[in-house]
């Protein structure tokens, strides 16, 4: 053939045919689109928001918000700043998130482990759980845990009771408060050391098996220390623990721990919804450990609770931990439903009320969406580190 | 070799049979026997009562709550509601227009699954022309159709409109949104990573209240945007970060070679992904794209919070009419019963073409 291909490149002026300069030009032109319409927004808000009159920037924050909220887990009081607004609702939201993972988890993994029980009822009753849960949207099972089953408890006079110290009505659920009394804190510091005990005790164990071959029961001796130096101090300080009950006073009751019925409600969908779907999670990864592994492990062996221990749950848990983080972001961001039943949550005092009573919707949200992302964004980071530790190591 | 091992061995027993079976799946131990009662006792407590009141003592016929005196569940209030949970507000002479477009709907898609359809004009048509109409349909405001304004519109009917609307715009955003994740182009592969890490970080009841207060803050003064509208733009843009993420699995699913391979062939950027990936990855992804749209579906029930009536806001809304009251249950069970079926349905339908594609290849 005739003379090498032509060359692209090279100082010349080829055209459109040359990617480099496409991609150039194809982002500068995608910056620009970009820029544009940021400037229109902008303009436009500006516009907006000169006209109605509002205020812009963060100075709302340090005026006094003038509202009550019916449950707060620092001082708070209607003289109070829609600063502390922004952060009672914060931590409304972290409590009932916190308090939802720790039963959405529970229940789902004892579903997820009776789902593939040999008990043909078991299994067939957590598969119902399952597809009866997920299949129907979280905000009707707020709805209904709330002003169904919720609304239909009896009145304070008539509260449904158990051993005279917790109470069920309408207005909520009321449990003892402890009242923690001096010579408690030598409890404490028996704790404190039967875990650091604990913890050194294992590390023995492991390095004393690894040099002599022989085990000791190490996780049975480190329970007894956990639940024998506390109670012993317990009852060396004379039982320093108290019990606040709570007592009818009028109309309501009066002291304990109160659960409003909106906590209640929204923790029971939450959870419920949650777990049907960490269940399904839990399945899956037990599923996913081969059969061989288990046999392999049985024909060196070990022992039926050191298979499961050993073999079986590093391995699942590997497959688990992904989603199940998932779910638990899902299961903050769905805390948000609060709003509709009135639970005193980030979006509702914050996105709701403070927003109407400001009207600095841009700041407002901006805000709530920028606590969410914060969370979402750190335990992403913090899963990507966790996959990259746990990852299948292939050799 | 002795006699005993030549001794022939009678054949094992049987291993089947209802007791049989009972016992090895119920009472294989103490523990199962246990779990077996328990879970017995637990279904006696609540099976028959849940059957006394849905059924026994229900009652079916009526037109007001004087009829219900049986005790049991009033599904008179369910019937004499039914029209405005399926239509919210819609004009009942002008309902035969959502009846038709719903049909319309189910016959594209039965025509566009059908084999015999293969001029690839006709489908785009159907694609492209049914919007078109489905908008006429429902909206009016032609061809001598009434004007039915949005804020009539409601119940399953909304619900239907926002989920369907909700995906497929979803969808080609979500492709391109994957498409620029992947890109070779920094500033678009920074930008559609920002979209969507923000979007899928963020409640989607957030995004509603970014669209119905913020929304309008964003253009001009004479611009008013309808609140359904607003609710859409909404839940197209938050809905879109999810696709993206499913159609970049379908993506990453495709073998390097599939690539390489339509690269070598000297096809453009568009006509390797329009013809070559695309295709592949898009069929890997249809089980996830239907999860999604289960997800959306349920997701809808959110737009009550900003004031629109779809089912569960129009049964939400039922339940305030003074001669009804105390019949949440009842509005619950029906209202759940709607979404289940259509949730249950769609998410054994993605398990079977899930199964099929699986075995496909």
């Amino acid at each position: 053939m005739n003379g090498p291909p032509p060359r692209r490149g090279a100082g010349r002026w080829t055209g459109w045919g040359d990617p480099r300069l496409r991609a150039v030009a194809f982002q500068a032109l995608f910056l620009a689109a970009v820029l544009a319409l940021a400037g229109y927004v902008l303009h436009n808000t500006l516009a907006n928001l000169e006209a109605r009159g509002i205020a812009t920037g963060f100075g709302f924050l340090s005026e006094t918000a003038g509202f009550g909220i019916i449950q707060s887990l620092i001082d708070y009081s209607e003289t109070s700043s829609f600063g502390r607004t922004f952060l009672v609702g914060l931590l409304n939201t972290l409590l009932v998130s916190a308090l939802g993972i720790l039963l959405a988890t529970l229940l789902g993994f004892l579903i997820g482990v009776g789902r593939l029980s040999g008990n043909w009822l078991i299994a067939r009753l957590a598969d119902a759980y399952i597809e009866i849960f997920r299949n129907i949207p979280l905000l009707l099972q707020v709805f209904f845990w709330y002003f169904a089953v919720l609304r239909a408890l009896p009145r304070p006079r008539e509260s449904l009771s158990l051993g005279e110290a917790v109470f069920l009505n309408l207005r909520g659920l009321y449990l003892p408060r402890p009242l923690f009394e001096p010579g408690f804190e030598l409890v404490v510091a028996a704790l404190g050391v039967a875990v650091v005990a604990a913890g050194l005790l294992g590390v023995w164990g492991r390095r004393r098996r690894a040099r002599t071959g022989r085990g000791l029961p190490t996780g049975w001796i480190g329970l007894a220390l956990l639940i024998g130096l506390p109670t012993i101090a317990f009852l060396l300080a004379g039982a320093p623990l108290g019990w606040e009950r709570p007592a009818l006073a009028g109309f309501n009751f009066r002291g304990g721990i109160t659960l409003i019925p909106e906590l209640m409600a929204l923790l029971l969908a939450l959870s419920i919804y949650t777990a049907a779907f960490i269940a399904e999670i839990v399945r899956a990864g037990i599923l996913s450990v081969a059969k061989g592994q288990t046999e392999a492990a049985a024909a060196l062996g070990l022992r039926h609770g050191q298979i499961l221990r050993l073999v079986v749950i590093p391995q699942a848990l590997r497959v688990i931990i992904p989603p199940l983080t998932s779910q638990y972001l899902n299961l903050l961001k769905n805390s948000s439903l609060a709003t509709a039943i009135g639970y005193p949550d980030l979006v509702n005092v914050f996105a709701g009320t403070t927003l109407n009573q400001t009207g600095q919707a841009v700041e407002v949200i901006a805000m709530t969406m920028a606590v969410y992302l914060t969370i979402s964004l750190a335990i992403s980071f913090a899963m990507n580190w966790y996959n990259a530790r746990i990852a299948l190591t292939e050799r | 070799m002795s006699d005993a091992t030549a001794r022939a061995i009678a054949p094992p027993r049987r291993r089947s049979g209802p007791l049989r079976w009972l016992r090895r799946n119920l009472f294989s131990s103490p523990l199962d026997t246990a779990l077996t009662l328990a879970a017995l006792y637990g279904l006696y407590l609540t099976l028959p009562p849940l059957v006394q009141w849905a059924f026994i003592d229900a009652d079916w016929v009526g037109t007001s709550r004087a009829d219900c005196t049986s005790g049991g569940a009033c599904w008179v209030f369910i019937a004499t509601r039914l029209e405005q949970f399926l239509y919210g507000f819609y004009p009942a002479a002008e309902q035969w227009r959502v009846n038709l477009g719903f049909g319309l709907l189910v016959a594209v898609l039965a025509a566009l699954s059908w084999r015999g359809l293969r001029r690839r004009w006709l489908a785009a048509a159907l694609l492209l022309g049914y919007p078109v109409v489905a908008y006429l349909l429902f909206y009016g405001g032609a061809l001598g159709l009434a004007v039915v304004p949005t804020h009539q519109w409601g119940g399953l009917m909304l619900t239907l409109v926002l989920a369907i609307v909700g995906i497929v715009l979803a969808l080609p955003l979500g492709v391109l949104l994957a498409l620029g994740r992947r890109s070779e182009l920094p500033l678009i592969r920074a930008a559609c990573i920002t979209y969507i890490e923000v979007w899928r970080g963020v409640p989607l009841i957030t995004v509603l209240f970014m669209a119905s207060v913020m929304l309008p803050l964003f253009f001009p003064e004479e611009v008013t945007l309808d609140k359904l509208l607003r609710a859409m733009i909404g839940i197209v843009m938050f809905q879109a970060a999810y696709m993206a993420e499913v159609v970049r699995g379908g993506l990453q699913a495709i073998p390097k070679g599939q690539y390489e391979a339509a690269e070598a062939l000297g096809l453009g950027y568009w006509q390797r992904m329009g013809l070559i990936v695309l295709p592949q990855a898009l069929r890997l992804v249809i089980p996830g794209i239907v999860n999604t749209f289960i997800a959306l579906f349920k997701d809808t029930t959110l737009v009550l919070i900003i004031g629109l009536f779809d089912l569960l806001g129009i049964v939400q809304q039922a339940f305030a009419d003074p001669d009804w009251l105390g019949y949440s249950v009842e509005g619950y069970v029906f209202a759940g019963l709607l979404y289940w079926v259509f949730c249950f349905g769609m998410s054994r339908w993605s398990q079977r073409l899930e199964r099929r594609l699986g075995q496909g290849r």
